[in-house]
């Protein structure tokens, strides 16, 4: 089991490792000049260009600017402008020449309690209303709720998201919407704000949940096992619970791992129909800046929340599937 | 990621000729004789009410984005002319002044809050936009996946490896944020600083970022299929008999892929079309005053606390489609297959 666990973290130090080198190469080695852009339309003063590119270092060799910048995240650096970053360093956005980190440090409880809410949500309504349907089998109850999960497998957040505030917080009252409160200065306030994004972010996850999870236990309760199980004289709540629901979860865990770490790394389209403040607004508000070490450093961290994430999964997946260690 | 993420994933490669021939779902038996797989596939299709209605509804989606110039020629309006403001048809807040969103004889689906524009012609133009460029990103990545799956299928050993390893790279990018992330410099690979923007330039890089993200599902596919039915008899048979690695892939592998080809494309082009409008949605796809399917889900979050009327349009007509889609991908899996469950 350790070895299983030290192969795939080394695994995903290197693909985290791959993803930070081609996003710096694509990002800073491109023809494209990130100083250019930076000072945008009114820069023509080629000394000014110049002195940005000393500033942000790009008028080292690239293997030295790479080196630089991934030591800057472990131990800081201080930029050849005589700025000093403290660790980790993602470097300085243009936008209003700050240091990356706290922005995102800002930024991230948003998007993990969206990220942790929604899941939750989507995990226990989906799984709950595929486990009904898979023992209501072709009765009322299974074929309205595979209605349900078509229509909410088909439609959009930017869609129902803009209905559910008009429903249930402007006519109804029932929720709160719109001010998006910190953490620190009212905790029941942002908990209460993200209940909404939260259950509208779960729908288009959940109905494909209990799709899956209806057809899984059907397929595990027609499995050899169970029938010999049910011959036994165990009841069939028994056998329905511990023996299939535990040969369905392997999938599920599957699944739930790549939806996790997708909504970790910045629910986007979320965040911008409810207003809120996360790692994926940042990234969609620094494009019309073009703050290109901004993006870098979000893209780095949402793809280190999937990897890491799917790593968290393959773990628990070995826990459930012995075979899967042996492998 | 992992393999056995992968095997999880990954469905059971069912050949598709092997059913078809052995067992059909008809009563009478005499139907089947001398009728070839395809033949096959159509009648069970046929009897599938379902599957032809969707076919119908998808039917009417790509024939409205084709004919949009023609349609909006007999309707007498087109997608950029302002007639709310023109027409004194927007109060002062640039809100329609008839009820319901300005629905009228004149304006069908009504006016747009603003800019005025005319809803039925907008979302016809807009559905043209997000369809075509989510048909090219699915032809170009169903050729890319089927080809690369195809070279990692029929080469295995080393070459599998190694360009298994580059898909799973691929995977673990975050698609949506790179997208954001990285589009701005690729439109500054096309224009210069200060230059105005030709209009080719944003469905390009749309098409390009979204398909070099997008082609490895179907590789893993399609690999995965390759590799059980490279070790079946006939395939064996063939190479025996001193068939070319060329003919082996033609006429053997491929024909018996195809189904799997077929229903991915139908289940990848909607997820394209959402992900184009999610992308414009945001503000970084297809700019104003272009007409965008998602775009007009960013009008609509705007003004939706005063006309709700306006995002219903786009909403709706979006959910049928995706919903058509959805269900023809699974009537057509079930003509192709019979044997799959539902």
């Amino acid at each position: 089991m350790l070895r299983f666990l030290a192969r795939r973290a080394l695994g995903a130090a290197v693909i985290i490792l791959a993803i930070s080198l081609i996003t710096y190469l694509l990002f800073f080695v491109l023809p494209t000049d990130p100083a250019q852009l930076a000072c945008g339309k009114n820069c023509s003063n080629t000394q000014l260009v110049a002195q940005i590119h000393h500033n942000m270092g790009l008028d080292l060799p690239v293997y030295q600017q790479y080196w630089d910048y991934i030591r800057g995240i472990f131990v800081g650096r201080s930029m050849p402008s005589g700025q000093s970053c403290p660790a980790p360093c993602f470097g300085f956005s243009f936008a209003n020449d700050q240091p990356i980190w706290p922005l995102i440090q800002n930024r991230y409880p948003t998007t993990l309690s969206l990220a942790i809410g929604g899941s939750a949500a989507f995990l226990l309504i989906g799984v709950g209303l595929g486990m009904l349907s898979a023992w209501q089998q072709g009765k009322t109850f299974d074929r309205v709720a595979s209605s349900v999960s078509l229509v909410g497998n088909s439609v959009q957040i930017y869609f129902i998201g803009p209905l559910a505030i008009a429903l249930f917080a402007d006519k109804l009252g029932w929720l709160p919407h719109g001010s998006d409160p910190t953490w620190s200065s009212d905790p029941i306030g942002s908990l209460t704000n993200m209940i909404l994004p939260c259950l509208v972010m779960s729908v288009i996850f959940w109905s494909n949940y209990s799709r899956q999870t209806r057809s899984l236990m059907i397929e595990q309760l027609s499995e050899d096992h169970i029938r010999t199980a049910r011959a036994k004289g165990m009841s069939s709540r028994y056998v329905f619970y511990r023996y299939a629901l535990r040969g369905a979860a392997a999938s599920i865990i599957t699944i739930f791992g790549i939806d996790l770490g997708t909504v970790l790394g910045g629910a986007i389209i979320t965040e911008a129909t409810f207003g809120l403040h996360g790692l994926g607004m940042l990234a969609v508000n620094a494009v019309g800046s073009l703050d290109l070490p901004l993006e870098m450093a979000v893209m780095l961290i949402s793809a280190s929340s999937i990897v890491i994430v799917n790593v968290i999964v393959d773990a628990c997946y070995a826990v459930i599937d012995p075979r899967v260690r042996l492998a | 990621m992992s393999s056995p993420t992968t095997a999880a994933t990954e469905p059971e490669p069912v050949p598709a000729e092997a059913p078809a021939a052995t067992e059909g779902t008809g009563k009478s038996s005499d139907e089947h004789v001398g009728r070839s797989p395809g033949q096959l596939a159509w009648l069970r299709f046929r009897r599938d009410q379902t599957g032809i209605v969707c076919a119908v509804v998808v039917g009417i989606f790509i024939l409205v984005a084709i004919a949009a110039p023609l349609i909006s020629k007999i309707y007498g309006k087109n997608a950029y002319n302002l007639y709310g403001q023109d027409d004194g048809l927007l109060n002062s807040y640039g809100l329609p002044i008839a009820p319901n969103g300005g629905i009228s004889a004149q304006h069908w689906f009504g006016i747009e809050p603003q800019l005025g524009r005319d809803v039925f012609m907008l979302l016809i133009y807009g559905i043209r936009t997000s369809l075509l460029i989510a048909l090219a990103v699915t032809v170009l990545s169903v050729v890319t996946g089927v080809l690369y799956g195809l070279t990692q299928g029929y080469l295995s050993g080393r070459t599998d490896y190694l360009l298994g390893r580059f898909s799973d790279f691929m995977l673990s990018f975050p698609s949506q944020l790179f997208f954001i992330a990285f589009s701005p410099v690729a439109i500054s690979l096309f224009v210069g600083v200060g230059d105005q923007e030709p209009w080719w330039v944003r469905p390009f890089v749309l098409i390009t970022l979204q398909f070099l993200l997008g082609w490895m599902g179907l590789g893993r596919l399609v690999r995965a299929q390759v590799l059980s039915l490279r070790e079946r008899e006939f395939v064996e048979a063939a190479r025996i008999s001193g068939a070319s690695s060329r003919r082996i892939i033609l006429k053997e592998l491929l024909p018996n892929i195809w189904s799997t080809i077929l229903v991915q494309s139908t289940l990848m082009l909607p997820v394209f079309v959402t992900a184009e409008a999610g992308l414009s949605f945001l503000g970084v796809g297809i700019l104003p005053p272009t007409p965008d399917w998602g775009l007009m889900f960013q009008t609509g979050a705007t003004y939706y606390q005063n006309d709700i009327t306006f995002m219903f349009f786009p909403g709706i007509a979006m959910v049928i489609f995706v919903v058509a889609f959805n269900l023809l991908g699974d009537s057509v899996r079930d003509a192709l297959d019979p044997k799959t469950l539902r």
